[in-house]
């Protein structure tokens, strides 16, 4: 890690290694459990939580207003017509599940890399991840048309003597997110039990110690328990992995599969795993900037996290963009008139700016990133994870709507406007999402304490030869 | 089935898990086999010390990923090729290459619900009743900051005294009698 630049004597460094200490100094295992549960347990809610949760409970309401007059009115109301059938529905599923995916990569695949700077940030990225992947599933089961009968797309017996269809990617689609979602909240709960045991141990209240010791489980820290936990922890972790790249690919293989010029291509499933790290993480900035100001984490959630993430984000960042880069190669060395065409129309066609944004926000404005400095300067990197997640969003759009409205056949071209009721359910799940979050931050423990306590010093066995203190100490 | 009465253990806390490994592995050494150890996070050193080293939720996880890999498969099999035939675009009604992808998001299904429910399962959880939360010093520290040494009374080995005796020899901050 680059640490030349840096003050020697400052204490957020480790001074063995220079590199940013990934807790703060001076903390024991009670200063870390208390400064975790004290969120939790405090009867005083912090004025500025009701303030975010009126308005985020706001933006959900207008998305049951906006629901509700879908499913009286049906989908006529959005934009949605042909050629463009998919629309901000499918734009938005795409966005938020790729929202969801850093969550999962920051909870299973850091942990096999044994990086143990995750462990501040994983429960809250997890969390993200359900609720992101709440927030993402709803948008294919309102697109359908007929959401009451959604269940029509798993397969049972069912008295129509029918079963679904198994060469679609749409049913891929239907396993692949309800297992991401599954595995999502088991890993999460998992995860959350010997905390939920410290809250019920910690609480004050008959409510409190009733509630969190139901959700405890009963948990009392055997160490028998914890190697089958560590057992079943590594396990679902090495499980996710695959589960959140292939979540990812199935749903690339949505365009993939298709033969519509831009989409139909073999790099769109590495390419789309990435740019759904990449706005995942941007997603984990936004939310753990916020947060570790507001609660006053700085000491848990140190600069050492926002600047890794920042290395990641770069990282994936590159890789989309060479993605993009080997669309444009390949719709020229393709030969293929109609690629050329699309990636033509795509960069210079009636939304043209529409890919100019994209590039700007996922490329270009990037790059800022390489700098040591921006990357350790929380505002601005609030700043650029905004910046992503817009950029990613217009990544979708441009792939959704430039390919639907200029097919093979002029004749079958058209346009795409979005409506007010579509730009009223995207507001309103960026709603639904903040509203959950702000009910995790305040009812659960947001950073794992269990975790947080075998990152300290203090957590190691020391060798046999240190002398036991006296019997009176 | 009647509740178990008397005591139930001795319960020893330390302040450190230094100290906590050091009594474990001589309480095993010196023949103690059933005792068990608490602490505030995962402390592999103590389970080896109390001769706990394997566990079968690996096993169980992977017949539970092979389970569901053979389920999905086995239905879409069945579906394509028997219950409901569909030619699509003239593609073999045995489409192996597309079954693949739910039949593998079943196994990681399948896999991950093994795991986790296998490892609640042997741990004996849920169980929101045990006698060392009866402890008063337990609750306080068991999952915050302290760790925690019980020698339980159903072993042979166990005599209120000697244990005693035998825990004060490793200097914990403190022992209680465990009732049920």
């Amino acid at each position: 890690m680059a640490t030349k630049d840096a003050p020697v004597n400052d204490p957020m460094l480790d001074p063995r290694t220079g590199e940013f200490l990934v807790i703060g100094p001076g903390h024991t295992f009670k200063s870390v459990t208390e400064k975790v549960s004290r969120i939790v347990l405090t009867s005083h809610t912090p004025l500025g939580w009701f303030f975010g949760f009126l308005i985020a409970s706001g933006f959900t309401g207008m998305l049951l207003v906006a629901v509700t007059w879908l499913f009286l009115k049906g989908v006529g109301i959005w934009a949605i017509t042909i050629p463009v059938a998919w629309g901000f529905a499918i734009i938005n599923f795409v966005w938020w599940i790729g929202i969801g995916h850093a969550g999962t990569l920051i909870s299973a695949i850091l942990l096999l890399f044994k990086q143990g700077w995750r462990n501040s940030i994983n429960r809250f990225a997890e969390a993200m991840t359900i609720f992101a992947v709440i927030c993402a599933g709803m948008f294919p089961l309102i697109h359908v048309g007929r959401p009451w009968l959604g269940y029509w797309l798993f397969p049972y017996p069912s008295t129509m003597n029918y079963w679904p269809q198994f060469r679609s990617p749409l049913l891929w689609d239907v396993f692949a997110v309800s297992t991401y979602a599954t595995i999502s909240v088991v890993f999460w709960y998992i995860g959350l039990i010997p905390d939920l045991g410290t809250m019920r141990d910690r609480a004050q209240s008959k409510f409190g110690q009733f509630t969190f010791g139901m959700l405890a489980l009963g948990w009392r820290g055997s160490v028998r328990h914890w190697v089958r936990y560590e057992t079943a922890s590594i396990l679902l972790a090495g499980l996710a992995t695959p589960l959140v790249l292939s979540v990812h690919t199935v749903i690339s293989f949505d365009f993939a599969v298709a033969l519509l010029p831009g989409w139909h291509t073999t790099i769109f499933p590495p390419y789309f795993v990435a740019g759904a790290i990449y706005s995942g993480f941007a997603m984990v900035i936004t939310l753990a900037i916020p947060i570790r100001k507001f609660y006053h984490l700085e000491d848990l959630i140190t600069l050492r996290h926002i600047d890794n993430m920042g290395k990641v984000m770069l990282t994936t960042g590159l890789i989309v963009a060479y993605g993009y880069s080997t669309e444009v190669f390949m719709a020229w060395y393709s030969a293929s008139r109609w690629e050329w065409f699309m990636m033509w129309n795509r960069m210079f066609g009636a939304i043209g700016w529409s890919y100019w944004v994209l590039i700007t926000c996922n490329i270009a404005l990037p790059q800022l990133m390489w700098i040591r400095k921006f990357r350790l300067h929380a505002g601005l990197m609030f700043l650029m994870s905004l910046i992503v997640n817009t950029g990613m969003w217009f990544e979708r759009f441009v792939i959704v709507v430039t390919s639907l409205t200029r097919d093979y056949l002029p004749s079958s071209w058209g346009t795409y406007r979005a409506t007010r009721w579509d730009y009223m359910t995207f507001a309103g799940t960026l709603g639904l999402f903040t509203f959950l979050f702000f009910l995790f931050v305040r009812f659960l423990p947001m950073i794992p304490m269990s975790e947080l306590r075998l990152m300290l010093p203090q957590a190691k066995v020391r060798a046999e030869a240190e002398p036991l203190p006296e019997a009176g100490d | 089935m009647p509740l178990p009465e008397g005591t139930y253990g001795l319960l020893a806390e330390f302040d450190t898990p230094t100290h906590l490994v050091q009594a474990a592995s001589a309480a095993y050494s010196s023949g103690y086999r059933r005792l068990d150890c608490y602490s505030p996070y995962p402390l592999e050193a103590a389970a080896a010390a109390i001769g706990f080293h394997r566990d079968e939720v690996s096993l169980v996880t992977l017949i539970g990923g092979l389970l569901g890999l053979a389920a999905m498969f086995g239905l879409e099999t069945w579906i394509s090729l028997w219950a409901y035939p569909l030619n699509i675009a003239g593609r073999p009604y045995f489409s192996w290459p597309a079954f693949v992808i739910p039949a593998y998001e079943w196994t990681i299904l399948y896999a991950g619900l093994s795991a986790a429910f296998c490892m609640l399962a042997l741990n004996g959880l849920p169980k929101l009743y045990h006698p060392v939360f009866n402890a008063p010093n337990f609750r306080n520290g068991a999952t915050t900051d302290k760790f925690f040494l019980c020698l339980e009374a159903t072993d042979p080995k166990f005599d209120v005294v000697e244990t005693r005796s035998f825990l004060e020899a490793h200097a914990p901050v403190s022992i209680v009698e465990v009732e049920y």
